[in-house]
């Protein structure tokens, strides 16, 4: 792999060098990988300390970004809440990515009924407002963590369903897979082998593309009370705890958390742009 | 010496002053890994009724050719040298306006991949009524009426009903018709037919080449039938312009080209295909291959590092085409 | 007593039947014919060519001579042993799989692009051969990369650094290295510029001269096939029409549209004689054929009665020649 590795950082290389905008999109996304890791260690206070004599109080030298309703100390509460938003996007995603590609693939590659089957059921799923699919599913299974990494990796499945069937379904009468065939492969080996490191790179992107949307689908679900339950931190939660605040003139509880949503959506939505150029191969001379 | 067949061909009339006159054409490209210096003073002519072989390798620089004369050259490619004269007329000085009524009017081009040069969500009568309406605007039925006609010509059976057929519905060679019946809608005076029949059956191949042939000859067209086969070539064309890298090497008449080619590449090309040789011994393939155009120290001659006749002549002055011979040219230095 | 021909096909036919049409119960579904009772036999060693234009079925014969396909009839064997008894899914684990390898067309589309050349190279030798030792199959790359004169570093190399005629020839290293008796080529030199051609050409020959390797040369350019085979299989609408010595075929051809494949033909070569010959219109469907015309009707310029009423069968016209025709040329 050493000379395709290779060419791959060069390439990366004169992409960021060519648009700053890139280089912005890598510092975010370290710098939210680098608060989920550390966080909870460096927070200036605890996240779950309540003290209701400082409740309320606007952001100041002591509480950066003031405090809650509970005088919990809002800079630290979303400083560790990236870990669990972050998680959750991240786990969701990957279950999502790799169930969704190894179905998507298995019935782009056979084809027949399997396939004919399979999309009806995606085509069903896809019917369905997908953040209502996944309230259902959080509240069938039960309010927590877990099950909205669960939620959200379900309503996500059909999009890499879909598109692991196409890249394999557009590769699988190549020359080159019917040269593994006669040399000797089986369609395990074809599909796992041969063909999915082609697949991978359109995959990819949707998975870096899709972690947006991930965390703004936690967040979403523990907006409405569904998933994480307080007083764990995290940025959906602290919306909705803040937004009754708003009127009444104390904005930094909303607005932080709002934030720090906003700017890790961005992010991964830029970091996917850029992958997207590294990775396609039409990019290359 | 090989006993060669070439199918009879009327002569043109030879010394009518010349339909297309390409002299010292450059063209280079920018691409994100350099500049391509496509073409290098790209020279030769034609005349009204002749129809001139530009026979080449892939990356010879025929198509650029092509596309440079129609004006429908990528963004990316400047012309940094030379002229186009259609009958005297400056092709390059002409403005957008002038270009497009000239372009489908006066000149047309043939593509290949007949299939694939058809819009396909539009019928085919269609699109032929479409060309007829840019430059010669009619009454629809008289029109219609055309474009029967073009179909009829190009030989394309049951022409009422294949008109309102879709490029999907028809075959290859179907679809090359239509291409060529929207080419000569407007009866043009200039031909460029840019491998027409790739892709197509041997049999298909030669009934739409017939067609061409027939065609030029009827209408007295002055044709350009760019392809990499040689053998085609020379039974359809009457001279023959080599091309290598992006220069000009050798022009000269079919039968001349082919039993007394003077450019060592000519002569390595003609060994080295297999329509033209009788047993798989005699095939000699070409050393090396083609220099990178992007280097900016490429050699006077392109061929150089690759031929076994060089001398330190080669290497001293640019190239041109020189005449060694009637209707005969060659750029080299140490011609065979 | 002459050796087992190195394969043996007989009575070959791939038919499909066309999905979505015919009555409401699925009954009376029209049937393309891609191939029909396609026999013949290939000798070790010999180079066999087979020619026909676009939609006469050559592709779908020789991938069912790969085993690639499942015929929907007949039989092939292998020096003897049948191969057809099991199917194309079995045959690739079985100790017969690699006496039969393939080379492809689009020398961009067969090799690819995740691996390096090495692994393009050893894969067919992992698969099939298992070498003991990483040593020995690292050796056996190595070999088959020098036998089709490629240089030892673009083994570290990936597809899209190597040029076409490059990539060309490894998709033949590939197929050489498990020792084939018999290599099916399905039009290796179309997609490759002229001069590359030739280059690939003379290397086939020589390599399959060499190891004693019979081949199967499916192409529509008869100028290539005229230079590498020896016996020629001419293909019309699933059938063979015309079968017989290279010279045989080339310079007495017996079949209609034999001669007129070969007068269409560009070619400057000498002995080349006639007039052209064109057929009218377009080949007739491949659905649902007449089973009681020739396939050739509507079209053949010396077409008469009895060929509207009964289709010819492959008949002897000359020494190891055959014809399917009513009224064979001369």
């Amino acid at each position: 792999m050493n000379s395709m590795m290779r060419e791959r950082l060069r390439v990366a290389h004169y992409l960021i060098a060519e648009n700053p905008i890139n280089l912005v999109a890598f510092g975010l996304f370290a710098f939210l990988l680098l608060a989920a890791i550390i966080g909870p260690v460096v927070a200036p206070h605890s996240p779950l300390a309540t003290d209701t004599s400082i409740a309320l109080q606007p952001p100041s030298v002591a509480h950066w970004f003031g405090t809650d309703q509970l005088g919990r100390d809002v800079f630290s509460r979303v400083l560790v809440a990236t870990r669990l938003d972050l998680f959750i996007a991240f786990s969701a995603v990957i279950l999502s990515c790799i169930v969704g590609s190894t179905i998507g693939a298995v019935i782009g590659y056979f084809g027949g009924w399997l396939d004919a089957t399979v999309s009806r059921c995606v085509d069903v799923l896809m019917a369905f407002p997908l953040f209502v699919l996944a309230m259902a599913v959080v509240a069938a299974l039960g309010n927590t963590v877990m099950n909205v990494v669960y939620a959200t990796a379900v309503i996500n499945l059909p999009f890499y369903i879909r598109l692991a069937r196409a890249e394999i379904n557009v590769r699988r009468s190549l020359g080159y897979v019917e040269a593994a065939r006669v040399g000797g492969s089986g369609d395990f080996r074809i599909l796992s082998v041969i063909l999915l490191p082609n697949a991978l790179s359109p995959i990819v992107v949707q998975a870096s593309v899709n972690l947006g949307w991930a965390v703004l689908n936690a967040a979403g679900l523990s907006f409405l009370g569904l998933g994480v339950r307080a007083p764990t931190p995290e940025w959906g939660i602290m919306v909705a705890e803040g937004a009754h605040f708003i009127a009444s003139g104390q904005w930094w509880i909303v607005f932080f958390p709002a934030c720090a949503l906003m700017i890790t959506v961005f992010s991964f939505n830029l970091l996917g742009d850029v992958v997207r150029d590294i990775l396609d191969p039409r990019l290359r001379t | 010496m090989k006993h060669l067949e070439i199918s009879g061909q009327a002569e043109p009339v030879a010394s009518a002053p010349p339909l297309l006159s390409i002299n010292e054409l450059s063209v280079r490209f920018r691409t994100r890994s350099g500049i391509v210096n496509a073409l290098d003073r790209v020279t030769f002519e034609v005349r009204p009724g002749e129809i001139v072989g530009v026979v080449g390798e892939s990356g010879s620089g025929k198509s650029v050719t092509a596309f440079a004369v129609m004006g429908i050259l990528d963004a990316a490619a400047s012309i940094t040298g030379g002229s186009i004269h259609f009958e005297g007329r400056d092709v390059l000085g002409m403005n957008r306006r002038e270009r497009d009524m000239w372009r489908g009017s006066e000149a047309s081009i043939i593509f290949q991949n007949p299939r694939v040069a058809l819009n396909p969500i539009r019928k085919v009568g269609q699109q032929i009524a479409d060309v007829l309406a840019r430059h010669s605007p009619a009454s629809p039925s008289a029109i219609r009426q055309s474009v029967l006609d073009a179909l009829r010509q190009v030989r394309l059976p049951d022409p009422e009903k294949r008109q309102s057929a879709y490029p999907t519905e028809l075959s290859g060679g179907q679809c090359q018709r239509v291409g060529i019946a929207m080419a000569l809608a407007c009866s043009p005076r200039l031909l460029i037919a840019d491998e027409p029949t790739t892709g197509l059956d041997v049999t298909t191949q030669a009934v739409i080449m017939e067609l061409i042939r027939d065609l030029a000859r009827s209408r007295q067209l002055g044709t350009v039938f760019i392809t990499h086969d040689l053998a085609l070539a020379a039974q359809y064309c009457d001279r023959v312009v080599v091309m290598h890298a992006g220069h000009v090497v050798e022009t000269a008449a079919v039968s001349e080209l082919f039993s007394a080619a003077r450019h060592p590449y000519t002569a390595k090309l003609l060994r080295s295909v297999p329509s033209l040789v009788d047993r798989l011994e005699e095939l000699q393939a070409i050393e090396g291959s083609l220099p990178d155009l992007r280097r900016v120290d490429l050699p006077f001659c392109r061929f150089a590092e690759r031929c076994e006749r060089r001398i330190s002549l080669c290497d001293s002055a640019p190239l041109s085409l020189a005449p060694i011979g009637p209707n005969h040219c060659v750029a080299c230095r140490n011609p065979l | 007593m002459s050796p087992q021909p190195v394969l043996e096909a007989q009575d070959i036919s791939k038919h499909f039947v066309l999905k979505g049409s015919g009555d409401l119960l699925g009954r009376n579904r029209p049937v393309l014919h891609a191939v029909d009772d396609v026999s013949l036999s290939i000798a070790r060693g010999e180079a066999v060519g087979l020619v026909g234009e676009s939609g006469c079925g050559k592709s779908t014969l020789a991938r069912i001579i790969s085993r690639l396909v499942d015929p929907t009839a007949g039989t092939l064997s292998m020096s003897g042993r049948s191969i057809t008894d099991i199917s194309s899914a079995r045959f690739v684990r079985s100790d017969l799989r690699r006496k039969i390898q393939m080379v492809f067309q689009d020398p961009s589309d067969s090799v690819n692009p995740r691996f390096s050349v090495f692994d393009i190279i050893a894969d067919p030798l992992r698969q099939l051969c298992r070498p003991a030792t990483k040593a020995e199959l690292v050796a056996r790359v190595r070999e088959a990369a020098r036998a089709v004169n490629l240089a030892p570093e673009l083994l570290d190399r990936f597809p899209h650094q190597l040029s076409g005629g490059q990539k060309a020839r490894v998709g033949i290293a590939r197929a050489m290295i498990v020792d084939p008796e018999l290599l099916v080529l399905d039009e290796p030199t179309s997609a490759l510029d002229v001069s590359v051609q030739a280059t690939v050409l003379k290397l086939l020959a020589r390599l399959t001269r060499e190891a004693n390797v019979a081949l199967l040369f499916v192409s529509h350019d008869l100028n290539v096939v005229r230079l590498l085979c020896s016996r020629i299989f001419v293909m019309y609408l699933g059938r063979i029409v015309e079968s017989g010595p290279t010279e045989e075929i080339f310079n007495r051809p017996r079949h209609p549209y034999t001669k007129a494949l070969l007068s269409a033909v560009p070619t400057l070569r000498s002995g080349r004689t006639g007039e052209r010959v064109k057929l009218e219109g377009e080949p007739r469907s491949p659905i649902d054929p007449d089973p009681l015309a020739c396939r050739l009707v509507g079209r053949c310029p010396w077409q008469q009665q009895r060929c509207t009423a009964a289709e010819p069968e492959l008949a002897a016209c000359g020494p190891a020649h055959a014809v399917r025709c009513h009224f064979p040329l001369d």
